[in-house]
This record gives structure tokens, C-alpha cells and sequence, in this order.
């Protein structure tokens, strides 16, 4: 195999998810290449050598600074074909997932996203996607080279190898369509708001709430429970509460003890930040939401009575 | 101002979804509708052209024929005309076979901005508009959650995993929206009444020039081999807030639980 591993950086660190996949690449690859694209990132080659890489190729040019796909596109594309990369690898995020998908638009290849797991099994690439909310899960392949996939977010954990990598240079020859979108803010934590991440007890709110007033119910179980309150990233965009609040793949990932989602429908990437929750209990009114596939409880009904009312109860009970 | 909205027919929610065994390809036998994701995008597509005064929204879609009802839904909402994409030879396009079948219809309409949705509820893709773009040889921005159009460029506002950013870009462009971005509308009586009578057209993969090896099965380069049960789940427990003491049962299963 000739496997290239895509890494992410952010704040000049490569980021948690790529070096999973690169621990990953390595069960399958003795020799996994990586290749990283940004300005100034010359640096993360010994990053990356130690947690696995080989080789790895360097595209460093301020074009590539703001972290926007196209210009990535160009360079792998070019990189792929001349180097025979048979099979590339992404950490699912926002911004791997539109590199991987327009590479493989531009490459005719095939791309099977939200892995979460890859094996050689008879000499052939096999990738396990769990697929109808997760209901079954799909062994995927490819019937052609290179072989692209994503990894769905946080499903390795990163292995230092302890290596040196060999650095190679990459030039950035950008198409004029992959300049046009520019980055006028790039993103940056928002750190105020609450901490959510070291909560045993989460009250989570989702789009079911109706308007932002209705946090207010949330706020009173959790502090009944002895807890914190989280938010979707529909609402976190609609800007009823902080990004610093919100769980799944953009947002934190947490593991409290107990979660109980209000509202919320249960999205998978919502699931990828709060499935390792000790108990997971779920209000929701619609009886098809997805949620209810993987909540210990599901409760079908109206947040809004259940949520007053077992408020008093958990009160009612702790001054008993 | 011209906007193509790609729309797709997944499974209704309620519908028991499954994996045919047999061809391994979605069963797409029971109900199905609009893609719910998809409905802001329309929404988003429809508010464009409001904006801009004047201009035509065209709703695209690439599923079987007997997919044209939810394709009504979008001009139910108010798109002004319908292109259905339908072929035998269509059946098992991956990502990259669906990107080429829309590119050239895409390519026809000569569009200022290309809207699409979040993500199939069936397929959590999340990814068609990059490969579009690419095809289409356009910029693209993805996970808008709000979408501004001024002086001939796009600015949006997107969240990543570390906060948000704003892109611009100009136009003609491709545009991915969150389903935070907007409420769509419920389409009016008048508006399902009406969406009989606006155009609609039906193409086959020949009409777009597309090869038979560039689309469907023959196209695609990823493959179905089989399918499992996922790792059993501990008992969950489910209950109908019926009797309305549903607070009631939720405390007893914490207390069970022993997490009170
Ligand atoms: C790349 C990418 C990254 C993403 N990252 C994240 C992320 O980090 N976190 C995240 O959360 N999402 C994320 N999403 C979005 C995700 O796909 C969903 O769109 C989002 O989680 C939906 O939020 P929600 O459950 O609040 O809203 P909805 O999906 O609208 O669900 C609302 C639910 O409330 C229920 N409801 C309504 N009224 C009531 C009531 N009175 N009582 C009880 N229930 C009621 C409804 O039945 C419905 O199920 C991401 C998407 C993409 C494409
Ligand atoms: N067959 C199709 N026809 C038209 N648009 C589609 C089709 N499949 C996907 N889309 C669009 O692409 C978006 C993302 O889909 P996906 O990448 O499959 O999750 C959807 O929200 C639609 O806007």
C-alpha cells in the first residue's frame, strides 16, 4: 500500500483527529506518508514523524494559510497523481470533508466517509460504516484507485511512533477557481461561557425548546442535578446559547454520567460528542427521532410539561 | 439573479428505512419524501431571489421517477420551475457519479449561486457540494449558517470546530446551508395548487451528455460488500408520556440507576 494521511492543523498543533488516522495508517501501511498544507507549518514535520509518518510532504505557501479546501484540492490532487498514492486518508471535519470530496470529484475516485473502521483483509482496503443511524452497520470498499475515506471524528486515538519523518517539499500551483472564496475572519475559540467538559450531569437543548427563554427550564434541572447545561448546534447558531456550550462534532465532547437530551433530534453529529455518556435519557415528541436509537431512556412527549415536573420531583427529593 | 436548488427524496422519517440485502442499496420501496434538510435550502434559495428583486429559482433533482412529488414540494414552496433527472442507469451512483450527473445539469442553467443542503437524512453525507464544485470548476462554501448577497459576492458565516468563520465569495458559486440558517416555509394551499401548472422537466443521463460508464454503478468507484448487525445495545427502556407521569418514571429510572 502507498497511504497518504491528511493532516489537520490548528493553532500550530496537528490536530488530535489526523494523528488517529495516521495511527491507524500505520496498522495497515509500514510506511504511511502525510502530507500537511498552511503557511508556515514547515514545523509539524517532526510532529508528525513522531506520531507515525515516514515521509511527510510539505505544502507551505501563504496561499494556503486560510484553512479553505480548494487550494488544499490543488495541491493533493497533484500530489496523488504524480507520487501513486494508492490510498488517502481524512480525519472527518468541516474542512476535510469538502478537500476529500472535490479530490475525489477531481481524481474520479470513490470516497466512503464516516468510517470507523478500516482493515486489509485479503489483500483488499475494507471500511466499516454504520449507516441508517447507525442501525446497521455497511462494509464499504473501493473498486478503483487511489481509494479515498474519512474517518468519522474522535474514532482513533493517536500513537507516538517515536519516528523522524523525511521531508518533502511541495509546491502549492493553485487553480484560479480554488482562490476565489477568501477567509475575511478565521475562526477562534470562544472561550467565554460555560465549561461543560468536567459536568457529571448534563441537561442538553436542542431546536425542541421552541425559543431561547425555554434554556431557563434546562437551567433549573441541571442545578436540581447537580449539573450543566449543553446546546445543539442548531441553537448554538440561531444564537440562543454559547458555542462554548455546544456537544458533537464541531463542539466538545463530553462523557458525563448522566445526559439528558430535551429537544434535540439525535443527529450523528450531535451523537459523535455525547455517546460515551454513562446514561443517556432523551424527551423528545416526534417517536421517530434518531435519538431514541441510542438513548438508555426515551421518554416520547412534551418537554415542556416533563421537564418543570421533574424538576420539582428531583427537588423535592434531594430536600427529603 | 438565477439559483439551481439540489434537492433529494430520502426516506419518510417514519418509514422503517433498510439495506436491501439483495442489491444492498437503499430500499427505497416505502415512504419517501423531500429531504428535510433540503427544505432550507429552498427557503435560502428563494430569499436570494427576493432579495435581488428579480430571478428565477430552479429546483434539481437526480432520483427515480416516481420521486416527483417531493420535487412538487420545492415548487410548492415557490420554485419557479423543476428539473427531474431520472434513468435506469442512474441506479447505485456513489458521490462522485450523483456530483457528474448534477454538474451538467447545473452546468445548463448557467446560475449565479447553487444552493444545496446540510445533508441527505438518508446518506449524513455532507459533502456532494465540494465535489460539484470541483466539477463545476466553482468556489464553494459550505455550513452556512447565515448568507448574505451584496455587490456581487456571497459572505457567510459558518461554524467550524473551533468557532466561526466568515468566507466571501463571488459569484456564480456553490453554496452548502446549515438547517440553522432559516424556518422554511409550509407551502400554501395556492402554492400546491399552483405547482401543478409550473414547469417541469424530466431528463434521461443521455439528454445531459453523460456516458453510460460516467454514471450509475459503472461510474462509481465505491463498492457495497456486505452488511451487519451493529454490536448489540444494553436494554433501553421506552416510555408514552400518556398518562402524563412520564417526570414520575424518569425519576424512578434514576433512582434505579442510582444517579440521584
Ligand atoms: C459538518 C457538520 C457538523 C455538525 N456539528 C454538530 C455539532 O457539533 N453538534 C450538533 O448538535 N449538531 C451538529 N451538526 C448539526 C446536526 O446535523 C443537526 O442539524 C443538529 O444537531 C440538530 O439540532 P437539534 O436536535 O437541536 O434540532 P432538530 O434536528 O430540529 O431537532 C429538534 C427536535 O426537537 C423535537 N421537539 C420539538 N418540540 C418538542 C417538544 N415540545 N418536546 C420535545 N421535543 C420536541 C423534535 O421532534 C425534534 O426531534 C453538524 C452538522 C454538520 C453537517
Ligand atoms: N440525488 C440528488 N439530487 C439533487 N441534490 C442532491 C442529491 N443528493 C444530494 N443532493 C444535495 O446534496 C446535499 C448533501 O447531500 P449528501 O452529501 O448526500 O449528504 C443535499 O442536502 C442536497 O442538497
Amino acid at each position: 500500500m502507498a497511504t497518504l494521511v491528511y493532516l489537520e492543523h490548528h493553532d500550530g498543533e496537528l490536530v488530535k483527529g489526523s494523528l488517529g488516522v495516521l495511527a491507524k495508517a500505520r496498522q495497515l501501511d509500514d510506511e504511511p506518508a502525510a502530507v500537511v498544507c498552511g503557511s508556515g507549518v514547515r514545523e509539524l514535520a517532526a510532529e508528525a514523524g513522531r506520531y507515525g509518518a515516514a515521509r511527510i510532504h510539505v505544502a507551505d505557501d501563504v496561499a494556503l494559510e486560510a484553512p479553505l479546501p480548494q487550494p488544499r484540492v490543488d495541491v493533493l490532487a497533484s500530489l496523488v497523481s504524480e507520487q501513486g498514492f494508492d490510498t488517502v486518508l481524512f480525519g472527518a471535519s468541516v474542512l476535510t470533508a469538502d478537500v476529500a470530496a472535490a479530490l475525489a470529484a477531481r481524481l474520479g475516485a470513490g470516497l466512503n466517509w464516516d468510517l470507523v473502521d478500516l482493515q486489509v483483509r485479503d489483500g483488499e482496503l475494507v471500511g466499516t460504516r454504520p449507516a441508517l443511524q447507525d442501525s446497521v452497520h455497511v462494509e464499504v470498499g473501493w473498486s478503483a484507485e487511489p481509494r479515498l475515506a474519512l474517518v468519522r471524528s474522535g474514532t482513533f486515538d493517536p500513537v507516538e511512533a517515536g519516528g523522524d519523518a523525511d521531508v518533502v517539499d511541495v509546491a502549492a500551483e493553485l487553480e484560479d477557481f480554488s482562490r476565489r472564496a477568501v477567509m475575511v475572519e478565521s475562526a477562534h475559540a470562544e472561550s467565554e461561557g460555560p465549561s461543560i467538559e468536567e459536568a457529571d450531569v448534563i441537561v442538553a437543548g436542542g431546536r425542541g425548546l421552541g425559543d431561547p427563554e425555554k434554556f431557563g427550564l434546562l437551567e433549573e434541572l441541571a442545578k436540581a442535578l447537580g449539573g450543566a447545561v449543553a446546546a445543539t448546534r442548531a441553537v448554538v447558531d440561531a444564537g440562543w446559547y454559547p458555542y462554548a456550550a455546544q456537544v458533537g462534532q464541531t463542539g466538545k465532547n463530553v462523557s458525563p454520567k448522566l445526559y439528558v437530551a430535551c429537544g434535540i433530534s439525535g443527529a450523528i453529529q450531535h451523537k459523535v460528542g455525547m455517546q460515551s455518556s454513562g446514561t443517556i435519557v432523551a424527551i423528545n415528541k416526534d417517536p421517530n427521532a434518531p435519538i431514541f436509537e441510542y438513548a438508555d431512556l426515551g421518554v416520547v412527549g412534551d418537554l415542556h410539561e416533563i421537564v418543570p415536573k421533574l424538576t420539582e420531583l428531583v427537588r423535592g427529593r434531594k430536600s427529603a | 439573479m438565477k439559483v439551481v436548488v439540489c434537492v433529494k427524496e430520502v426516506p419518510e422519517a417514519s418509514a422503517r428505512t433498510r439495506i436491501d440485502p439483495g442489491t444492498k442499496r437503499l430500499d427505497r420501496g416505502g415512504a419517501a419524501a423531500l429531504n428535510p434538510f433540503d427544505a432550507h435550502a429552498i427557503e435560502e434559495a428563494l430569499r436570494l431571489v427576493a432579495a435581488a428583486g428579480d430571478g428565477e429559482v430552479v429546483a434539481l433533482m437526480m432520483a427515480p421517477e416516481g420521486a416527483a412529488d417531493s420535487l412538487r414540494k420545492a415548487l410548492a414552496m415557490g420554485a419557479d420551475r423543476a428539473v427531474h433527472v431520472a434513468d435506469d442507469a442512474l441506479a447505485g451512483s456513489d458521490l462522485v457519479a450523483t456530483a457528474r450527473v448534477l454538474a451538467k445539469a447545473v452546468e445548463r442553467e448557467e446560475a449565479d449561486v447553487v444552493v444545496l443542503g446540510q445533508q441527505g437524512s438518508d446518506s449524513d453525507g455532507a459533502v456532494l457540494w465540494s465535489a460539484l464544485a470541483d466539477l463545476l470548476r466553482l468556489p464553494v462554501v459550505s455550513q452556512a449558517a447565515s448568507l448574505e448577497l451584496a455587490d456581487g459576492k456571497v459572505t457567510v458565516k459558518r461554524q467550524t470546530e473551533y468557532g466561526y468563520d466568515v468566507i466571501e465569495s463571488p459569484l456564480p458559486c456553490v453554496v452548502a446551508v446549515s438547517d440553522a440558517i432559516n424556518e422554511p416555509r409550509y407551502p400554501s394551499l395556492k402554492g400546491i395548487m399552483g405547482a401543478k401548472k409550473k414547469p417541469y422537466e424530466s431528463l434521461a443521463a443521455s439528454d445531459l451528455g453523460l456516458a453510460a460508464e460516467e454514471v450509475g454503478e459503472a461510474g462509481s468507484r465505491t463498492v457495497v460488500r456486505s452488511l451487519s448487525e451493529p454490536p448489540a445495545r444494553g436494554d433501553a427502556v421506552r416510555i408514552e408520556d400518556g398518562d402524563g407521569d412520564a417526570a414520575e418514571q424518569v425519576l424512578a429510572f434514576l433512582v434505579e440507576r442510582k444517579l440521584l
